[in-house]
C-alpha cells in the first residue's frame, strides 16, 4: 500500500483536476483511513484468537503445573500387629487396611504430645492426608517384614496443607476463608521447622487412578482406557475407512446410489457428536446388551464419529496420486485392484496416515458420546480387558473439574495439560508424516 | 469357551488356510507355476478368504443374537412360583398385585422394567456376586442362575463348534478345487470388491441406525406426551412421579425454553465467531505476509484441536468469573452460569472452524478478479468488500451455517458453563439451558429406560439432528454449487 501512496501524497496541492483536487485528496485520505482500518480489524481479530489460547494457556499452567508436586510430611511409625492384624494371622492377606490410618493417625498423636481432646485431635488428623494409611499399606505390602518396626515414612498431607505449601490458598487469609485453621497451621509450622516437610514429584498422578482423594487420585486408569478404547477406533475405523474410500473413489459408477453415499458422508460428518452417544446407547448398549461403560462400546462409537473424517482424507489422498500411476500399472497388465493395492494405495498412505491421525486426535478429545454411554463411571483401576468398566482422559477431566475440592482444581488443569501434550504430540507427527511423505505431482 | 478363543481359531484356520492354498497350487502346477491362472498368492487367499469371511459371518450374527436369545430361554425356564417368590419381595405392592393377577390369568406376567430388574438378579448370581441380590429371593432364582450358566457355556461351546466346522469346511471345500485353471484372483477381487461395496455402505447403515434408533424411541415418547406440546409448550421440567403420591413431579415436556437457550447461545458465539473469523481469514488470506501466516496459522489449528471439555473448563474456571465480576464492577447482578460465558467460550472453539472454512472459499476465488479491481486503482480493502467477498458470498454464508450448526451440537462447552434451569429468557446474562444439555442431565444417572423423562431424551435429540442436517445439506449445496462455479 505504502508504495502506492507516497507519489500521490508528493502531487501538488493546489490542483483544481478532478484527480489531484483538494475534494480528490480528501477522498484519497478516506480511502486509505478506510483501508488501514481494515487492516487492523484483520490484525485485531488474529490477535484475539492468539490472546485466546494464551490465556487459556496460561490459566492451564498457573493452574496445573503445581499438581505436579505433592508435599509430604515425615512420620515415624510404629507399625504395631496387634492394631493392623487383630486376628493375628501374620500373613499381609488378614491385615485391616482400616487400621494402617489409625498408625498414621497414632505416629501423629505421639509427634504432638500435648494434643488432647476429641476436637483438637481431630484437627491434627486434619494435617496428614485421610488416605495416608494406603500410601502405608503400599509400603507394607512390599515388605511385610516391617510389621512391629518402628517406621520412618513421607507421608502425603492432607489436601488443604498440600495447597497452602504450593501457594495454592494463602497463609495470611483470614481463618474463616482458609480449610485449615490457625491452631493447624502453627503446628504445620513447627513441622515445617523441625524439616518434617518436604516437596515431591507427584508420582501417584501418573500410577493410580480415580479416587475421591486429590492426593490419591491420578491418571492412570484414564489413561488406559483411552489407549484401549483408542485402539478399537482404529481397529474399526481405518480399514473400513480406506476401503470405502478406496471403492467410492476408484471403482464407484457414478449414479443415484454413490451419491447418496456420498451426500450422507459429508452429512455424518457434521452430525453433532452427542447424537452418535445416543446411537451408542439405543443399538449398542440397548439393543445387542453389551456392557456400560466398556471401552469397546466406547470404541465403536468413537469409530462410527470418526470415519467420515478417514472417508474424506483418505479420498483426498487417493484423489492426489496422478491418473498416470494406474494406467501404467493397468497398461503393464495389472488388474484394477492390484493396480491399487500395489501402486496407488502405497502411494497415498502417508495421506491416508495424517488424516488417521488427527481423525484420531479428534476423538481422544471427544467427551460427549462417551458420557452417554456411562465412561463416566467412578473407577478406581486401571482396566484390563475391553470389556471393563472404563474412564478416559477428557472424561476424567469432565468428572474433576466437577468435584468441589481445591486440590481437584489443580489436578483437572494437570490433566488437561497432559491430554493436550498426547494431543500436540499426535498433530506433530501427522505434519511430519505430512512434510516428510508428501510428495507433488 | 470364549469368544476370543473362537475369534483367534478362526484366524489360525484363515492363516492354515491361506499357506495350505498357496502350497497345493505350486504342488498342482507341477514345478511350472506360469501354467496357473493366477499368482499362488491368489490360490492362498482364495482359500483363507473362504475359511475365514462366513465363519466370521456367524459369530457376528451370534454375538448380536446370543444376549437376547439366552435371556428368553432363560425367563422361560422359571416356574411362576418362583417368579412369585420374587415379585413378593423385590415389586412395591401395586406391581405385585398386577403381577399375581397375571400370573393367574398365565399371561406374560412381567412387564419391561420388572424383567429387566430379574435379569439384573439372575445375572449378578450368575456371576458369583450373590452380595447384589436380595438374599431372600437367592433361593427362588438360583436354578436360574445355575440355568443361565450352563446356556451360555453351552452356547459358547456350540460356537465355537459351528465355527470351526464351517471354516475348516470352506477350506476343505475350496482346498479341493485347486487347479491350474481356476481363477483364483478374479474370484478374490470380486470378494474383495464386493467387501468394499460393504464398508462404503456402514456410513448409509450408521445414518439410518441414528434415525431409526431417534425415531423409534420418540414415537415412544410421543405416545406418552403429544407432539405439540413438546414442540410448542413453555414449560420444560422433566420430573416425572416415580410413586403417584409423590409431591412436585408434574413432568412438563414444552421444550420451547430449550430452544431458545440453545439458540441464544449460539448467537452470541456466532456474534464472536463469525466476525473474528473472517476478518482472521481475510487478513490472513490478504494481507499477511508469510512469516506471520506461517505463525498464526499453528495457533489456530491448536485452538482448532483443543477439546471442547477443555474449553469447558475454561469458562467456568476463568471466563464465567471474569464476566460475574465484570459485572459486579457496574452494578449489574450476572448469574455465574449465564448464556454470555458459555457463548463467548463456544464462539472462540468455533473461530477457527470459520477462519478455515472461509479461508478455502476465499482462496477459491480467482486472481484475475482481484488483479481485475487492483487495476482499476481500488484499494484492497475496497477490492475485498466490493469483489471478493460478493463472489466467494455463497461459500461464507455456507461456512457460516456450518458454523451454526456446530454451535447448537456442541455439548460439553454447555453442559460444564450454562444451567440446568429451563428460563425462557433472551437475556444473556441470566442463566439458560440447552438441548444438548438437558440430554446429558437426563442420561447421565441411573434411570427407568421407560418414562417419558428418559424417552424425551431421543426426541430433543431428534429435533438436533434434523435441525443440523438441514443446516448442514443447505451449506454444503451452497458450497458445492459455488465452487463448480469457479472451478
Amino acid at each position: 500500500m505504502t508504495e502506492i501512496a507516497e507519489p500521490m501524497q508528493a502531487a501538488a496541492p493546489m490542483s483544481t483536476s478532478r484527480h489531484t483536487g483538494e475534494a480528490a485528496m480528501k477522498r484519497l485520505r478516506q480511502r486509505y483511513a478506510a483501508e488501514r482500518r481494515f487492516k487492523i480489524y484483520g490484525i485485531l481479530a488474529i490477535t484475539f484468537a492468539c490472546a485466546m489460547l494464551a490465556i487459556l494457556m496460561f490459566t492451564l499452567l498457573k493452574g496445573g503445573v503445581s499438581a505436579f508436586w505433592q508435599t509430604e510430611m515425615r512420620l515415624e511409625i510404629l507399625i504395631d500387629p496387634a492394631t493392623i492384624d487383630p486376628q493375628g494371622t501374620g500373613t499381609p492377606a488378614g491385615w485391616d487396611r482400616g487400621a494402617f490410618q489409625t498408625l498414621v493417625n497414632d505416629a501423629l498423636y505421639r509427634d504432638f504430645p500435648e494434643v488432647s481432646g476429641r476436637l483438637e485431635k481431630r484437627d491434627l488428623r486434619g494435617l496428614v492426608s485421610p488416605v495416608a494409611g494406603v500410601f502405608l499399606g503400599k509400603v507394607l505390602d512390599k515388605n511385610p517384614a516391617l510389621v512391629g518396626q518402628t517406621v520412618e515414612l513421607w507421608l502425603p498431607t492432607s489436601d488443604g496443607i498440600n495447597q497452602i505449601v504450593k501457594g495454592g490458598i494463602d497463609r495470611d487469609l483470614p481463618e474463616a476463608q482458609r480449610p485449615i485453621n490457625d491452631q493447624q497451621l502453627a503446628w504445620f509450622s513447627q513441622l515445617e521447622q523441625r524439616g518434617d516437610v518436604r516437596t515431591t514429584f507427584n508420582s501417584t498422578f501418573f500410577t493410580s487412578s480415580d479416587s475421591n482423594y486429590p492426593e490419591l487420585a491420578g491418571l492412570l486408569g484414564a489413561a488406559v482406557g483411552t489407549l484401549l478404547t483408542m485402539l478399537v477406533t482404529v481397529a474399526i475405523s481405518l480399514p473400513i475407512g480406506v476401503a470405502a474410500a478406496v471403492y467410492l473413489e476408484e471403482f464407484a459408477p457414478k449414479n443415484k446410489l454413490t451419491d447418496l453415499i456420498e451426500v450422507n458422508i459429508n452429512n455424518l460428518a457434521a452430525v453433532p457428536s452427542i447424537v452418535f452417544g445416543l446411537l451408542g446407547l439405543a443399538v449398542f448398549l440397548n439393543f445387542f446388551g453389551m456392557p456400560r461403560s466398556a471401552p469397546l462400546v466406547g470404541g465403536l462409537v468413537l469409530g462410527l464419529l470418526v470415519l467420515p473424517t478417514i472417508i474424506i482424507a483418505s479420498r483426498a489422498a487417493l484423489k492426489a496420486v496422478p491418473p498416470s500411476i494406474r494406467e501404467a500399472a493397468l497398461g503393464m497388465g495389472a488388474s484394477r485392484l492390484q493396480a491399487i493395492t500395489h501402486h496407488v494405495l502405497p502411494l497415498a498412505m502417508p495421506g491416508i496416515m495424517t488424516g488417521t491421525i488427527i481423525g484420531m486426535a479428534h476423538a481422544v478429545g471427544e467427551t460427549a458420546p462417551l458420557l452417554m454411554i456411562g465412561m463416566n463411571a467412578f473407577v478406581t483401576q486401571p482396566p484390563t480387558g475391553l470389556l471393563d468398566s472404563s474412564s478416559v482422559l477428557p472424561v476424567q477431566i469432565f468428572i474433576w473439574a466437577d468435584k468441589p475440592e481445591r486440590g481437584f482444581v489443580e489436578l483437572t488443569s494437570a490433566a488437561i495439560l497432559v491430554l493436550l501434550a498426547f494431543l500436540i504430540t499426535m498433530n506433530g507427527a501427522a505434519i511430519w508424516l505430512r512434510k516428510k511423505f508428501e510428495r507433488r505431482w | 469357551m470364549s469368544a476370543t478363543f473362537t475369534v483367534g481359531l478362526l484366524l489360525l484356520l484363515s492363516a492354515v488356510g491361506f499357506w495350505m492354498g498357496r502350497t497345493r497350487a505350486v504342488t498342482v502346477a507341477g514345478g511350472r507355476i506360469a501354467t496357473l491362472h493366477s499368482v499362488p498368492n491368489y490360490y492362498g487367499s482364495f482359500v483363507a478368504l473362504w475359511a475365514g469371511l462366513p465363519a466370521l459371518v456367524l459369530v457376528l450374527c451370534w454375538m448380536a443374537l446370543r444376549g437376547p436369545v439366552i435371556d428368553w430361554l432363560v425367563l422361560d425356564g422359571l416356574t411362576p412360583e418362583q417368579v412369585e417368590i420374587w415379585a413378593r419381595v423385590m415389586l412395591p405392592p401395586n406391581d405385585l398385585s398386577a403381577l399375581l393377577a397375571n400370573i393367574a390369568e398365565e399371561t406374560d406376567a412381567l412387564t419391561e422394567t420388572h424383567r429387566q430388574l430379574l435379569l439384573i438378579n439372575i445375572n449378578n448370581l450368575a456371576a458369583g456376586q450373590a452380595q447384589y441380590v436380595n438374599a431372600a429371593v437367592v433361593g427362588a432364582i438360583q436354578p436360574a442362575a445355575d440355568h443361565l450358566n450352563s446356556l451360555r457355556n453351552l452356547a459358547n461351546w456350540t460356537l465355537f463348534a459351528a465355527v470351526a466346522a464351517l471354516s475348516a469346511g470352506g477350506l476343505a471345500f475350496t482346498w479341493s478345487r485347486i487347479n491350474p485353471s481356476l481363477r483364483a484372483r478374479n474370484n478374490v477381487e470380486r470378494i474383495v470388491t464386493w467387501l468394499l461395496i460393504l464398508c462404503s455402505t456402514i456410513a448409509v447403515f450408521t445414518t439410518v441406525g441414528i434415525v431409526l434408533s431417534l425415531l423409534f424411541e420418540s414415537i415412544r415418547f410421543f405416545t406418552k406426551v403429544p407432539v405439540t406440546e413438546f414442540l410448542f409448550g413453555l414449560h420444560w421440567s422433566p420430573q416425572t412421579a416415580i410413586r403417584a403420591d409423590q409431591v412436585g413431579s408434574s413432568g412438563a415436556f414444552g421444550a420451547i425454553p430449550l430452544f431458545t437457550g440453545t439458540l441464544l447461545i449460539a448467537t452470541i458465539a456466532m456474534i464472536v465467531a463469525a466476525p473474528v473469523g473472517l476478518m482472521s481469514a481475510i487478513y490472513l488470506s490478504e494481507y499477511a505476509p508469510k512469516k506471520v501466516r506461517g505463525l498464526v496459522k499453528p495457533v489456530l489449528e491448536i485452538l482448532a484441536g483443543v477439546p471442547t471439555v477443555v474449553y469447558g473448563f475454561f469458562a467456568i474456571l476463568t471466563v464465567a468469573p471474569f464476566i460475574r465480576d465484570m459485572g459486579a464492577a457496574v452494578g449489574l447482578s450476572i448469574s455465574s452460569q449465564s448464556a454470555l460465558a458459555a457463548g463467548i467460550v463456544m464462539g472462540v472453539m468455533i473461530v477457527p472452524f470459520v477462519s478455515s472454512l472461509a479461508d478455502d472459499v476465499i482462496n477459491a476465488v480467482p486472481q484475475s478478479l482481484r488483479d481485475g479491481s487492483l487495476g482499476l486503482g481500488a484499494t484492497r480493502s475496497e477490492t475485498i468488500k466490493q469483489v471478493v467477498l460478493p463472489a466467494a458470498l455463497p461459500g461464507i454464508v455456507g461456512a457460516m451455517l456450518l458454523a451454526v450448526s456446530r454451535a447448537i451440537g456442541e455439548t460439553m462447552i454447555v453442559v460444564m458453563a450454562a444451567g440446568l434451569q429451563a428460563n425462557l429468557t433472551l437475556n444473556p446474562l441470566e442463566s439458560v439451558t440447552t438441548v444438548t444439555v438437558q440430554i446429558k442431565s437426563i442420561l447421565v444417572g441411573d434411570q427407568e429406560f421407560d418414562s417419558a423423562k428418559t424417552l424425551s431424551v431421543f426426541a430433543l435429540g431428534l429435533v438436533l439432528f434434523l435441525v443440523t442436517l438441514v443446516l448442514n445439506v443447505v451449506a454444503l449445496r451452497i458450497v458445492q454449487k459455488y465452487r463448480e462455479k469457479y472451478d
